[in-house]
């Protein structure tokens, strides 16, 4: 049968529209990502220009609560997540020596039904700011809590429910894709405990992905049939309760903020060990740490409720098992960091990301742990600081991973070296930016100015103009990225890479020529 | 049938996932649009909203055909190798767990409800004062009969309709692992018959849920608008019930399959996925039963 193995690479549109090529696929996935970054960067612009000055600027309340919803569920759903599925799809069938995804078509159509949920969404962005009559987009926040998205909710909130329920099946589909390929996939001698830890955390991410997605769309059909056919679920009314909506809403939305992260770690965990030139320090105990990770992210849901009310048993548990996070997650970092020590280092850009990656990342995940601290959090709940937080770890955590991998892989992907000069420039504009931009809503926050809020007290004035700058500088960065991008990957100039890339690289990917052909490991390689 | 292959079918590039998504496409927009013109909830002077979602439903039934028939093609065809047929079986059981996973938002909101709304709204614990002061007459109960807005409902029984429903499905799992049995060991009468008979008990269990709920509509008063117990019996029943319905289709489709002599010769996956989700669709049931109508 070996002629289905030897037909030509398809091209023009069908190579794109109809593929079936993990390669393919993956490239549609990242690149979709960067456009939706784009755009949910765009919406943040709106929020950082109206927030610049205190008093109302640029546009109406309304719209900044739009602006802070689509920008937070485009951010989450459209540029996070489908970055790291086109990594993975990508990268895992090279790491693991397969020929492709284990479903390839699903696989096609997990990725274009994206389009088609956030042309929805989009789609509503555009008719509030340019449409007739201005119909409002979503406007209650990226959580979506009950009820104004229920009884309050515009009329676009329906087709956000439908959109939801798109990304929901992209994504399960998505993860069955992984866990199927990485179970079933690997080549001869590629046993689990020898895996790239990036195939590790992928295989735990895409198990959280199918455990909590059917869960959110659990949620927003609740929704749907309160607004339209006269169901209690979130009426208290009728004997329902509008915190169940946010016990549903969080138990899929702790696990998704480490789907979000996981990868990251597994991408971290691929890049240090190159540029120390050093085996990873602790391979098993960081598959077990990210096992752990994942099974916590089920029971610590509550932490983001704490000042909503529940029993008091409930607020102590939540709270002591959010805190036990910090252990795996520290011997995460411990691992890191042991990796580099005494290894020979050098810091091309991958390193140099995946450095800023731990070190901010840490900073996130702890004032992650002071924010768990039930009386703590009281204080905190709500402000800047939470924001602060959550862009640490999600921008400067899971988005600067990305870059590291794109850096990192791009010339496998392209077949030439990325342009360095601006490859620095985006790299140090970002990390400058990225800090001036959310280290001072610690401040902020601490000292009492709450998230989503279109205006602010006087005294948070001079701190929201330095954030803003900051922020339309990290905006500007990104179009270095775009340059090096369309350098690599269209214009095709650049140093040759070669098969291994980087002295230092160990693992499946590298053995195979850069850019990757469009077919690899038809006959599976033997791991040793 | 030729000799299956060894090495692992990358399919050429097809047509159906991006027409797939088109579909869905055009049953998110038609779906929402349609919903918004039929009910009065939200204001929407359109007129389009069943047209396109009628297309897009009928369109999506066309990919699934086609997309299915491809498949169906390659695997009697010898396209599917041991290993393939391994990432097949996975798949539906990694499916299934996302089935139980979106059930399980709605057994826990059902918990929820009953170990924790309700008897905060009877003056419980923290929710007292919600008691005191808005709606002082309601009694905390379940299933919750009286609404805290005063919406009346009475409770389905268990040992009635639902009693019979449920030696309907167990029966139907046993006749279908008659059938199962009798696959493996080549006995091809006897799985038309036994799927047969596991046929008709999911059709008779999918009427008879069908007169409950018009039982439940005209006599009980039992609602989707009933308030938090017609809240949950719907769409957990109904959720149970569309599920019941796809189950029933695939038992229907590999049937017509045996008939046509697919499936005899181990090449069963197709067979065997739909054996698990009707076994997994019966064990939902089993929690609906005792959850939902008895307990």
């Amino acid at each position: 049968m070996a002629d289905h193995h030897e037909h030509h690479a398809p091209t023009g549109w069908r190579r794109w529209l109809l593929s079936t090529n993990h390669k393919d696929i993956g490239s549609l996935y990242l690149w979709f990502s960067f456009a939706m970054f784009l755009v949910g960067g765009l919406l943040a612009m709106v929020i950082r220009a109206e927030l610049m000055y205190p008093g109302m600027q640029v546009v109406d309340p309304d719209f900044f609560n739009q602006m802070t919803t689509t920008h937070g569920l485009i951010m989450v759903f459209g540029a996070v997540m489908p970055a790291f599925v086109g990594l993975a799809n990508w990268m895992i069938p090279l790491m693991i020596g397969a020929p492709d995804m284990a479903l390839p078509r699903m696989n096609n159509w997990s990725f274009w039904i994206l389009p088609a949920a956030f042309s929805i969404l989009i789609g509503s962005v555009l008719m509030s700011a340019f449409g007739p009559g201005n119909p409002p987009a979503p406007n209650f926040g990226w959580t979506f809590y009950a009820p104004l998205s229920t009884t309050y909710g515009p009329a676009s909130t329906d087709f956000f429910i439908l959109s939801v329920h798109l990304m929901g099946i992209s994504s399960i589909m998505g993860a069955i894709n992984v866990i199927v390929t990485v179970m079933n996939m690997r080549a001869p001698g590629m046993t689990m405990m020898k895996m790239p830890l990036f195939v590790w955390t992928w295989l735990i991410t895409a198990f959280l992905l199918i455990a909590v997605m059917p869960v959110l769309a659990g949620a927003v059909t609740m929704m749907l049939t309160d607004r339209h056919f006269g169901t209690s679920f979130f009426d208290a009314a009728g004997g329902g309760d509008p915190v169940l909506f946010q016990h549903i809403f969080w138990f899929f939305g702790h696990p998704e903020v480490y789907i979000m992260i996981l990868p990251a770690f597994g991408v971290v965990s691929a890049i240090i060990p190159t540029f120390a030139r050093k085996p990873l320090f602790g391979y098993a105990s960081m598959v077990y740490a990210t096992a752990s990770i994942a099974l916590l992210s089920f029971v610590v849901w509550a932490h983001h409720m704490f000042t909503v009310g529940m029993p008091l048993a409930g607020m102590l548990f939540f709270m002591y098992m959010t805190m036990l996070i910090s252990v795996p997650t520290g011997v995460k970092v411990f691992n890191w960091v042991a990796t580099m020590w005494r290894g020979s280092l050098t810091f091309e850009l991958p390193m140099k990301w995946a450095l800023a990656f731990v070190i901010l990342f840490t900073i996130g995940g702890l004032s992650g742990l002071m924010l768990s601290i039930t009386p703590a959090d009281f204080q905190y709940h709500d402000s800047y600081f939470v924001v602060a937080h959550f862009h640490y770890v999600l921008v400067s955590g899971a988005i600067f991973s990305m870059f590291a991998a794109v850096y990192y892989w791009l010339p496998k992907w392209s077949g030439v070296m990325y342009d360095k000069f601006w490859g620095e420039v985006h790299f140090w504009s970002s990390l400058i930016s990225v800090n001036l931009l959310f280290f001072p809503m610690h401040f902020v926050g601490l000292a009492g100015m709450p998230r989503r809020y279109a205006d602010y007290a006087l005294q948070f004035a001079d701190y929201n103009w330095w954030i803003s700058i900051g922020a339309f500088w990290f905006g500007i960065s990104q179009l270095f990225l775009l340059w090096v991008l369309i350098k690599a990957c269209f214009l095709k100039k650049g140093e040759k890479a070669t098969d291994e890339v980087w002295e230092g690289a160990e693992g499946l990917e590298w053995t195979v020529p850069s850019p990757a052909p469009f077919h690899t490991f038809d006959t599976p390689p033997v791991v040793k | 049938m030729s000799e299956k292959t060894t090495s692992y079918y990358v399919p050429d590039s097809s047509p159906w996932p991006l027409l797939g998504s088109v579909g869905l496409f055009l049953i998110a927009i038609g779906g929402g649009n349609y919903l918004q013109q039929s009910t009065s909830k939200v204001a929407n002077d359109g007129t389009m909203g069943g047209i396109v979602l009628t297309i897009g439903v009928l369109w999506m039934i066309g990919v699934m055909f086609m997309w299915w028939r491809d498949t169906i093609k390659e695997s009697i065809g010898g396209l599917h190798s041991e290993q393939m047929d391994r990432s097949y079986r996975q798949g539906m059981l990694w499916f299934i767990f996302s089935e139980v996973m979106f059930f399980g938002a709605f057994f826990g909101a059902m918990f929820y409800a009953r170990w924790l709304i309700v008897p905060w709204l009877g003056g419980e614990g923290t929710g007292a004062m919600t008691h005191e002061l808005l709606w002082p007459d309601f009694q905390a109960m379940w299933p919750v009969t009286t609404t805290p807005d005063g919406r009346t409902t009475q409770a389905m029984g268990a040992w009635g309709l639902p009693m019979i429903n449920t030696a309907i499905l167990l029966t139907s799992s046993v006749t279908l692992s008659i059938a199962h049995h009798a696959l493996l060991a080549g006995d091809r009468a006897k799985v038309l018959w036994a799927q047969g008979i596991t046929i008709i008990l999911a059709l008779i269990f999918t009427g008879v849920q069908g007169y409950e709920y018009v039982h439940a509509y005209r006599d009980l008063g039992l609602t989707l608008e009933a308030g938090i117990y017609g809240s949950l019996f719907f769409l957990m029943t109904g959720f149970h019930g569309i599920h019941v319905v796809i189950g029933s289709l695939f038992l229907i489709v590999t049937f017509f399959r045996v008939l046509k002599r697919h499936h005899m010769d181990g090449n069963n996956f197709a067979w065997e996925a739909a054996a698990w989700y009707w076994h997994f669709v019966d064990v939902v049931w089993l929690f609906l039963f005792i959850t939902v109508y008895w307990l």
